[in-house]
């Protein structure tokens, strides 16, 4: 089997997000950045489960520019053969999608894993994307993936409960929580991920489909109005004639 | 170029978030100076569909083939393409929910459209650029976006755009769709729900909890709460790791986005990765024996006290104002 387990840069969870050139741009001075962590903790992680135990290889793909060195070494590290990155600044969630999409269809993969979406754009795109492009079938929000033979079961979330779905390789899923444990890399892979090999692809031409023109941050809560422990009813009252909530 | 709408029932009735994205697409197609067509996969009947036209649908599509009784996000939006097609739309509208957010990036690829996952507002026409703002950094800041190509998708976040009422007649119409063997790749098997429980993902109030608790046999409480309120539960991260609280209640940067109308906090901290979560809840309320925690900043309402105290007596004067006492 040969997975592909896209991962991509997002900024650590404890970010104070803020913005420069006139708000239209993220401020990433300071800031450290991670694997995102669906694409860490469950894609990646059950990708090598799996490998582990039916053979095969695990390949990373990342769509970015020199600078996300960094995280393409942690997830060799944590325990990817190998590493691919596509020399390109991401521009929007279709962009990524037809990079990998065009690097899936010249090198057979059997899955293409995603996390469910990134920490910063939140967007849970990228995957339905690369399925649309290659018209593979598509599993969203997995939190579970077993596979037999070329046939794979997975659990999906969905509202209020889970269904269990039946797929041929190859496909695409997004990873959610439970899929796997997060892995910690040990000594020796983060020695071993220094020579594991990092090939750089270049990007392929892509439309422009969307943009982002300016940020702005949300409104800030106007202070906690503190209700006594002794008092309780007045919450009561203050949640159903001031907010009206209940 | 009408403005198509993807609703999908709960059971063979709609809910608030179909009417918001039903209206939602209805001030679209007034932007655009079109009209506002449904698609129904789910064969409902014609007294349900039209029941949409209050919120300005003018017509509804019923696709009625059995493969779509089948949940298969590739083969909705192949579909919903051949839809697109036919009744020569270029701008759909999904509610971003589990299946919008399976389905509209595959019709994205599909449609060679650009996407907006998560719109908070109304757009914007600029020319033939469409603007929208969206959440991002887990709900850290707000995003502008421009979609510039011809072909546009919009999922609406739930609970952020009211749906408006209109006096609007509705018609519905039969459409025939080609569906090949080889275009459902995804088979479901089993679907397992929990009955009688109200959904975290679409509740208006949520009862939320975290380690303050102690253990897992003190959520007696905070489900009684639940019960009251008509709330749905939700905990914290650690919670879910420790296995006190099911993973599916897991909210945060990592774990569920809620945005009720109301959030009761009982013995969370308010770790940035957790307010990530629920900041855009629209009334927050913090139970904590801790006045220095980080929660309280992000708080409408708070007690500070043990919640162990505070929760009953609270229970008991939620009881009292629902019994309208
Ligand atoms: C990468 C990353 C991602 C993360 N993602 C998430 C996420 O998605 N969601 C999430 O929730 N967390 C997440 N976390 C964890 C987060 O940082 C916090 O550790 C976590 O939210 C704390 O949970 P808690 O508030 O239940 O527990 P604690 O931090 O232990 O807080 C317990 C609170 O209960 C109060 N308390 C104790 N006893 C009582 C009592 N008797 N009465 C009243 N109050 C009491 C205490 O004062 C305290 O404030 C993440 C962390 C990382 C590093």
């Amino acid at each position: 089997m040969k997975f592909l387990v896209c991962i991509s840069k997002a900024p650590d969870t404890t970010t104070k997000i803020a913005f420069t050139d006139n708000n239209t741009k993220f401020n990433n001075d300071k800031v450290v950045f991670i694997v995102n962590p669906y694409d860490e903790w469950y894609a990646l992680v059950r990708a090598l489960e799996l490998k582990e135990k039916l053979g095969g290889s695990v390949t990373v793909i990342n769509v970015g520019a020199a600078d996300t060195d960094a995280i393409i070494r942690k997830a060799l590290a944590i325990g990817a053969d190998d590493a691919v990155r596509i020399d390109a600044e991401p521009i929007d969630a279709m962009f990524v999608a037809k990079q990998i999409a065009e690097y899936v269809k010249a090198n057979a993969y059997d899955i293409v894993f995603c996390g469910k979406e990134t920490i910063d754009y939140n967007g849970s795109e990228v995957g339905g994307m690369i399925a649309g492009l290659l018209d593979w079938g598509y599993v969203s929000l997995a939190s579970s993936l077993e596979l037999n033979g070329s046939i794979a079961t997975l659990n999906r979330e969905i509202a209020g409960g889970h269904e269990t779905v039946e797929v041929n390789i190859p496909f695409v899923l997004s990873a959610a929580k439970g899929m796997a444990e997060a892995r910690i890399p040990n000594m020796r892979g983060i020695m071993a991920a220094r020579t594991k090999p990092v090939a750089i692809v270049a990007a392929v031409a892509s439309e422009n489909y969307t943009s982002i023109l300016s940020y702005e941050l949300p409104k800030e809560k106007t202070g906690v109005k503190l209700v006594s422990a002794d008092n309780v009813g007045e919450l009561v009252s203050l949640l159903h004639n001031d907010a009206k909530v209940i | 170029m009408p403005v198509l709408v993807f609703a999908e029932s709960a059971n063979g009735t709609f809910k608030k978030s179909n009417f918001e994205a039903v209206s939602y697409g209805a001030r679209v197609a007034a932007l655009l100076n079109t009209e506002t067509f449904v698609i129904d996969f789910e064969n409902l009947s014609d007294d349900v569909l039209k029941s949409l036209g209050d919120y300005g649908a003018t017509k509804v599509y019923r696709v009625t083939n059995d493969a779509l009784k089948n949940f298969d996000a590739g083969l909705h939006a192949k579909v919903l393409n051949d839809v697109a097609q036919k009744l020569n739309a270029t701008t759909v509208i999904f509610s971003f929910n589990y299946s919008g957010k399976a389905i509209a990036p595959v019709l994205a690829a599909k449609m060679n459209a650009g996407y907006v996952a998560g719109a908070i507002d109304i757009p914007v026409m600029e020319g033939s650029t469409m603007k929208i703002r969206k959440n991002v950094f887990s709900g850290k800041a707000i995003a502008l976006y421009a979609i510039h190509s011809d072909n546009k998708i919009i999922a609406l976040t739930p609970n952020t755009v009211a749906p408006e009422k209109t006096e609007n007649k509705c018609s519905v119409e039969n459409l025939e769709i080609a569906i090949k063997a080889t275009d459902s790749k995804v088979k479901v098997k089993e679907v397992v729900k929990a009955s009688g429980k109200i959904t975290l993902s679409d509740a208006d109030i949520v009862v939320s909890a975290g380690r303050g608790l102690k253990g897992p046999e003190n959520w007696g409480m905070v489900e009684e709460m639940a019960n009251i309120l008509g709330a749905a539960t939700a905990c914290s991260r650690p919670v879910a790791d420790i296995h006190w609280r099911p993973h599916e209640e897991h909210v945060g940067q990592t774990g569920l986005t809620v945005r009720p109308n109301l959030y009761i906090a009982l013995g969370i901290s308010g770790a940035i990765q957790h307010l990530a979560g629920v900041n855009g809840s629209k009334v927050i309320v913090v139970i904590n024996k801790d006045p220095e925690a980080p929660f309280f900043k992000a708080a409408d309402y708070g007690i500070v006290g043990d919640v162990f105290e505070v929760v009953p007596k609270l229970n008991e004067a939620f009881k009292r104002f629902k019994a309208g006492a």
